[in-house]
């Protein structure tokens, strides 16, 4: 019979002690606020650096950001659990038509560039392809670095999964050439690996490897390839001026939406997101400014 | 064996005790006893609950798959789809090469381990061996999936002389090693339970030591070898971080036993891939589901076919021993 009091002057004791910094903090004119900001994960980065530097500016707002894919953020998006979302691809009609039926009504905000970087093993000697050499590659028309110029050996080529943005970009861009009405699909050999890393850690240790991922994500110890639209050339190394300008053949932009026209806080971090400061960063990470 | 037929019924008479005694004390009636009862009632019984529900729950998510895509698309070759193709074989196949090569790896290695834990090192290197093998057991799917990925798949690339190291056999060592904790502790544990008396009937019978070993002690065990195959199977064909990190998720349909060592796609890393991003209610978050229900039914058949052989070992043994 003693324990049941005793339990509950512990569980008070407790109670207390979870009010307490409450009542602290009530004199204090500090208001915690915090953005939720989910999706693509060739933004999560971006995003994250961003996130991290505007709480030297905004001290008192915190913005949490995952990634998951830009589907995974549209979805939560329309869902309300998320402000905004980051997609590295345009919204789609039907998915703006689920956030209606929610009564969410998606605002796209043009954030920065990307420009999806071709990367080999250094030691590949390639060192330029054509988009329809790439189409090839990928749809397993061309399966032999000899064909391209290399050595004997076979292509192993590699892929996001079919939930990444950048999947899906690369199928409609350059494995189909921008025309809609193409049905070739990627070959069923071609390795659909779960993250960015995948991709990297493979093309980093095999010869036989040939991967895309956005800028962003390129190292050192890859060698990324020109492209071209004509064999006879030119070729364009990917880059920020090649994007600016128009000339790299593989590059899209990259978007945030949010719930609607951004009001308070949202807005506020839209803003400066699009300022001089902010698109610095994006510079630093390796994607191309929005220069608009 | 007469040593064992007292000891066994002393502890029917010390049940037979427990069991009057608490008969006795019920009706004053210990609240804690009580609820202490009632709660693991209700634990038992939940999850046979929980079993039935999650099997109700991926036929009403699952079966729409059925009538929205034909079978003959469902039985086609070719898995992608974002667009609309739905063929589940390259998927079936892949589990099945992967779950089946690990088992076929892990189980005598499994069996020989335990053999030479229980039976042959002495008891003081077992003591050591044994909790060694049990935290092997306890290592994360990612973090072996991340070694693979970064140690075993360029080793096997370049010491198989193959395209890429992200195959399917390099899914089936690692599953492998995965299920090689587990079955070494079941069969151990197992062998541990083989009254001594077994074996020194053997050796007085002037059988050797492996003699012994091989005709009365694994014998003897094989219910517990077979319950230990199972728990390794289930943990293979169930994995998902690690084969989705180390076998290359090509949605290829193998024609030649040679294709081991080519890229696969099992159904755990098609669905861990791919539920976070479908659409709630589409096409394909049903066929999805229909992927989680076949999985399902073909771990239900294989502990099936597993409890009907224990269950009639044990009824052969039992007869033997009478």
């Amino acid at each position: 019979m003693l324990r049941i009091p005793v339990l509950l002057a512990a569980l008070s004791v407790l109670v207390l002690a979870g009010c307490r910094p409450g009542s602290d903090s009530e004199g204090l004119p500090v208001v915690l606020t915090s953005i939720q900001n989910k999706g693509s994960d060739t933004i999560v980065n971006l995003a994250l650096a961003w996130a991290e530097r505007y709480q030297t500016v905004r001290p008192e707002v915190s913005v949490a950001v995952t990634g998951g894919g830009s589907g995974t953020g549209i979805a939560s998006l329309a869902n309300g659990t998320v402000d905004i979302a980051n997609a590295s691809r345009a919204i789609k009609p039907e998915e703006i038509e689920t956030a209606r039926t929610n009564g969410v009504e998606p605002m796209e905000f043009i954030i920065a560039r990307d420009a999806i970087a071709i990367i080999v093993h250094p030691s590949n000697p390639v060192d330029h392809l054509t988009l329809q050499q790439l189409s090839d590659i990928y749809s397993g028309k061309i399966t032999n670095w000899r064909d391209l110029g290399g050595e004997d050996r076979p292509i192993v080529a590699l892929s996001r999964e079919t939930n990444s943005g950048t999947h899906v970009y690369f199928l409609e861009s350059v494995i189909r050439l921008g025309d809609s009405d193409d049905q070739t699909l990627f070959s069923p050999n071609v390795l659909l690996l779960p993250s960015s890393e995948g991709i990297g850690a493979e093309v980093r240790l095999n010869p036989n490897a040939i991967g895309y991922d956005g800028l962003g994500y390129v190292t050192d110890d890859m060698k990324t390839l020109s492209i071209g639209i004509e064999s006879s050339g030119p070729f364009w190394a990917p880059s920020a001026d090649t994007v600016n300008d128009g000339q790299y053949p593989i590059s899209r932009d990259l978007y945030m939406y949010t719930a609607g026209e951004p009001t308070g806080i949202i807005k506020d971090y839209i803003d400066w997101i699009m300022q001089p400061e902010a698109q610095a960063i994006v510079l630093d990470l390796g994607f191309v400014p929005n220069l608009e | 064996m007469t040593e064992d037929q007292p000891s066994s019924s002393g502890i029917g008479a010390a049940q037979g005790v427990a069991t009057s005694s608490r008969g006795a004390r019920a009706p004053s009636g210990s609240l804690a006893e009580r609820l202490i009862g009632r709660a693991i009632q209700v634990t038992g019984i939940s999850t046979v609950v929980m079993v039935v529900l999650i099997f109700a729950f991926l036929i009403r998510e699952g079966l729409p798959a059925f009538v929205r895509v034909p079978l003959s698309s469902l039985l086609s070759a070719r898995w992608y789809p974002i667009e609309g193709y739905f063929g589940l074989l390259p998927l079936i196949a892949g589990s099945l090469i992967v779950t089946v090569g690990a088992a076929l790896i892990a189980l005598p290695l499994g069996v020989a381990t335990a053999i030479f834990i229980a039976e042959i090192i002495p008891d003081w290197a077992r003591d050591i061996l044994k909790p060694v093998v049990e935290v092997l057991a306890g290592i994360p799917s990612v973090v072996i999936g991340f070694i693979g990925m970064l140690v075993i798949v360029p080793a096997f690339r370049v010491a198989l002389d193959i395209p890429t190291g992200l195959t399917a056999f390099t899914g089936i060592v690692l599953l492998a090693w995965m299920a090689l904790p587990t079955v070494v502790s079941v069969v151990e544990d197992v062998l541990d339970t083989v009254p001594k008396t077994y074996r020194e009937a053997g050796l007085a019978l002037g059988m050797s030591r492996w003699q012994t070993i091989a005709k009365i002690v694994v014998p003897a065990g094989k219910s517990g070898i077979l319950t230990a195959l199972m728990l390794g199977v289930g943990r293979a064909i169930g994995e998902t971080m690690t084969v989705m990190m180390v076998t290359g998720n090509a949605p290829r349909l193998p024609s030649s036993p040679f294709d081991i060592f080519q890229p696969a796609r099992t159904m755990t890393a098609t669905i861990a891939a791919e539920m976070g991003e479908v659409a709630q209610g589409s096409t394909h978050y049903h066929v999805l589901f229909a992927v989680g229900l076949t999985l399902f039914v073909i771990t239900f058949a294989i502990n099936m076919a597993a409890a009907m052989v224990v269950f009639r070992r044990t009824k052969r043994a039992e007869r033997m021993l009478s």
